[in-house]
């Protein structure tokens, strides 16, 4: 709990003081929800979201500490100042849930996205996509004589980037994994 | 405790060692093993509900009336299902109830096995928190974490779901003192800083109010204990919503009555006109604040809550205070005291005569008959009658809760359980029930409406077989009075759906489950009718027939401001606005 900008106990950093409380911009934000590993606790997070009406970009949750039992869930979400507080008060009052922190504004952090690709082309299209996936450092992970599995890591936006450019060159098939994001330092 | 005993037995174990006393329940199936271990102690009394709502209702009304949680048992599937209603009443008003339910054998669960729900799935959003339990050694450490979770912070409903071979089996019973109650643990103690901002906030208000809520009251009696002593202290008008009304008493000087779209004329005036809004353990709900934005325009807001979500979730606050309310006023007043500090005594004389001219409106004054019953007198004569008693009052909803709250007078807190957040019709009866079984020799009475008392009235079997003598005290008006009255300002007086045409006899219904039933119509009986209530020594139903037509005012219209509110005799026609007309 302890890097909940609204903090059990005190509020004197509450997001009120931070940023303009009238402003109706929409926000977006990574959060890093560290959470107990037990049955029903993404379902608990998800029904937060759904059932509050507040929007998922992202969201990727993985098991961090096999011994305690412990997952991280990245979420990627958008709202108003007012809508983001109150995503990370109400994420808090889940009972499994240990820790919220609001990466957008904790300081720098490192966001990365992993994503597979499946080109399929012939001729110069072929050679083109296979020039692209270098200049992005993607990397061939599968190939036939028809097409190419590339596999990308970056940030969203670098990824979005690449699937424009290999739309025109026979992209058939993504799968991108969401964010993962840490905070620097 | 280190001999294996079965999951059935730790259930009623770990009830015994919570201090557990009384169950409301329904057997089934899946929770026979525990209804078996229930038969074979005598620690524990279990009141037999007609249907699972009533269990859980009643379980709040045993809740709220003590403080301590309230325990209701149900079998799996439509048992489970059944106790919907209750736990997201219990979510919404924040009481702290735990329901154990019984579910299918966990090597049947996910194969559509008979009366099989997905309770834990089900009940996710209407709970604080729940456990299916899959290993009878994980058994009672959960049920007293469940405990823990229910009652610390801001108190909820919890449930635990225990599949049928997990109570058949044997497992190590895990003592309350060894349960992991470690990983929930919320802060009581409010921010000193932001506590000495609110004291000089105090000393220099001018226009001051205290708005208290159902937190003063979940904090225990300290709390109240400690407002009243804030309200002397300081000098402050004090109002309240619904869920508070009993922490600082009605007959006290301080008091300008509840607050809201019903509340009294001169504590929203108050509410809107303030220069320093001390929220304390209330919710700015939107009974209370009508339109947002212009809600309390000109005032400096402090809001002591124990739930971080509640701030600026709906007016944004200028002293946020995250912090259980007996800690959080016991640190205020110390803080108040240690720094000599005092209030502004000639601008609060001043704020006291203006509220004195909205006290002289008289909000609450009604045309009374002396042909029918005015549902207002029935109040009146109801207080007169029964305030002197040991009292706790129960109500289901509708315009008779909203004259409950407006004509009796709470002097105490737990004295008065009513569905606020999620407005449940049929709250009241089953509530009563508990309240009952929590304070035997205590006069309680459920201030209902007929539409509202038929949505639970097979309780009456219960309270007969258990000798509950409890009032079903009914303001019959033949209709869904409230329902009634929107469609009168909203609707142009089409009231469709919102007449119950065949109403039972209340009198021989009564008689029909062997309790006694009383009616009357007539002003001038009616005195005498319920003193003929109050000295029968069991169950009444009291069909109090009153005016059918009937509005409860004051009231702000939806999607209005506190100074825009409508006075008794006001003109009703097209008060609410199209945009307030989407509001509920």
């Amino acid at each position: 709990m302890s890097n909940l900008k609204i903090e059990k106990g005190s509020s004197r950093r509450s997001a009120y003081d931070l940023r303009d409380p009238n402003a109706d911009t929409i926000e977006r934000h990574t959060l890093a929800v560290i959470v107990d590993n037990e049955a029903g606790v993404l379902a608990r997070v998800i029904g937060l979201f759904s059932g509050r009406g507040y929007n998922i970009e992202s969201l990727t949750v993985a098991e961090i500490d096999h011994t305690g039992h412990t997952s991280r869930i990245t979420i990627v979400t958008t709202g108003t100042p007012a809508i983001i507080d109150q995503i990370k008060a109400q994420l808090g009052r889940i009972v499994p849930v240990h820790e919220v922190h609001d990466l957008t504004v904790e300081g720098a952090s490192v966001e990365r996205e992993l994503a597979l690709f499946k080109v399929s082309g012939e001729g110069d299209k072929r050679v083109e996509a296979l020039r692209l996936a270098d200049i992005f450092r993607a990397n061939v992970v599968d190939s036939t004589l028809k097409n190419f599995t590339f596999e990308i890591t970056g940030s969203p936006e670098k990824i979005d980037a690449f699937a424009d450019l290999m739309r025109p060159l026979g992209l058939t098939e993504m799968a991108r994994t969401g964010v993962a994001a840490l905070a620097r330092g | 405790m280190t001999q294996p005993i079965t999951g059935a037995q730790m259930v009623v174990q770990a009830l015994k060692d919570q201090g557990v006393d009384v169950v409301f329940g329904y057997p089934g199936g899946a929770v026979l093993p525990i209804y078996d271990e229930i038969f074979l102690q005598n620690e524990i009394k279990h009141v037999l509900v007609r249907h699972e709502q009533a269990a859980v209702h009643a379980a709040e009304g045993y809740a709220r009336s003590t403080g301590k949680v309230g325990v209701a048992l149900v079998t799996s599937g439509p048992g489970a299902t059944n106790a919907v209603t209750g736990l997201t009443d219990a979510l919404m008003d924040s009481i702290p109830i735990i329901v154990l339910s019984g579910q299918v054998p966990t090597f049947m669960i996910g194969n559509d096995a008979f009366q099989e729900a997905d309770t834990v799935g089900i009940t996710r959003p209407c709970t604080k928190h729940n456990w299916l339990v899959k290993e009878t050694d994980a058994l009672s450490g959960v049920i007293h974490e469940a405990f823990h979770v229910a009652r610390s912070g801001r108190p909820g409903p919890v449930l635990v779901d225990i599949p049928k071979d997990v109570q058949f089996a044997a497992g190590t019973y895990t003592p309350k003192v060894k349960a992991n109650t470690s990983r929930y643990q919320p802060k009581v103690k409010g921010d000193p800083e932001m506590l000495s901002r609110l004291a000089e906030a105090i000393a220099t208000a001018k226009r001051p109010i205290i708005y208290s809520g159902g937190g003063v009251i979940n904090s225990g009696p300290a709390a109240s204990q400690l407002l009243r002593e804030l309200v002397d202290e300081t000098g402050f008008p004090i109002t309240s919503t619904l869920m508070g009304l009993g922490a600082y008493p009605a007959s006290g000087e301080k008091w300008l009555g509840m607050l809201g779209m019903h509340g009294l004329y001169e504590a929203n005036l108050a509410m809107h006109g303030c220069d320093l809004m001390i929220n304390i353990g209330a919710r700015f709900d939107d009974r209370i604040t009508g339109r947002t934005q212009d809600f309390s325009p000109n005032s400096q807001k402090a809001h002591i809550d124990i739930d971080p979500s509640s701030i600026n979730k709906v007016i944004r606050v200028d002293m946020p205070i995250i912090g259980d309310v007996g800690h959080v006023l016991e640190d205020l007043l110390r803080i108040w005291k240690s720094q000599g500090r005092k209030t502004d005594k000639a601008a609060l004389s001043k704020w006291w005569a203006q509220i004195d001219e909205w006290r002289a409106v008289k909000c609450l004054e009604f045309k009374n008959s002396d042909t029918v019953i005015k549902p207002q007198y029935a109040m009146q004569r109801l207080e007169a009658l029964t305030k002197d008693r040991d009292r706790y009052i129960c109500t289901e909803v509708g315009q008779h809760q909203m004259w409950a709250a407006q004509y009796l007078g709470f002097e105490e807190p737990n004295r008065w359980m009513t569905s606020g957040g999620l407005g449940t019709m049929g709250y009241g009866q089953p509530a009563s029930m508990g309240v009952q079984m929590a304070h035997p020799d205590a006069l309680v009475i459920n201030v209902a409406g007929e539409a509202s008392w038929l949505m639970n009235m097979q309780e009456m079997g219960t309270m007969v077989q258990y000798r509950m003598p409890v009032k079903q005290f009914i303001l019959n008006n033949e209709r869904l009075g409230m329902v009634r009255q929107w469609q009168e300002l909203l609707h142009g007086e089409r009231y469709s759906q919102s007449w119950s045409e065949a109403l039972p006899d209340f009198v021989k219904l009564a008689e029909a489950f062997g309790a006694k039933g009383i009616q009357c119509a007539d002003p001038k009986d009616l005195d005498d009718a319920i003193k003929e209530m109050l000295d029968h020594d069991g169950p009444v139903i009291f069909d109090c027939l009153v005016e059918k037509h009937e509005n409860c005012f004051p009231m702000i219209p939806s999607g209005e401001p506190h100074n825009k509110m409508l006075l008794p005799n006001a003109e009703t026609q097209n008060q609410i606005t199209a945009p307030g007309a989407v509001l509920v």
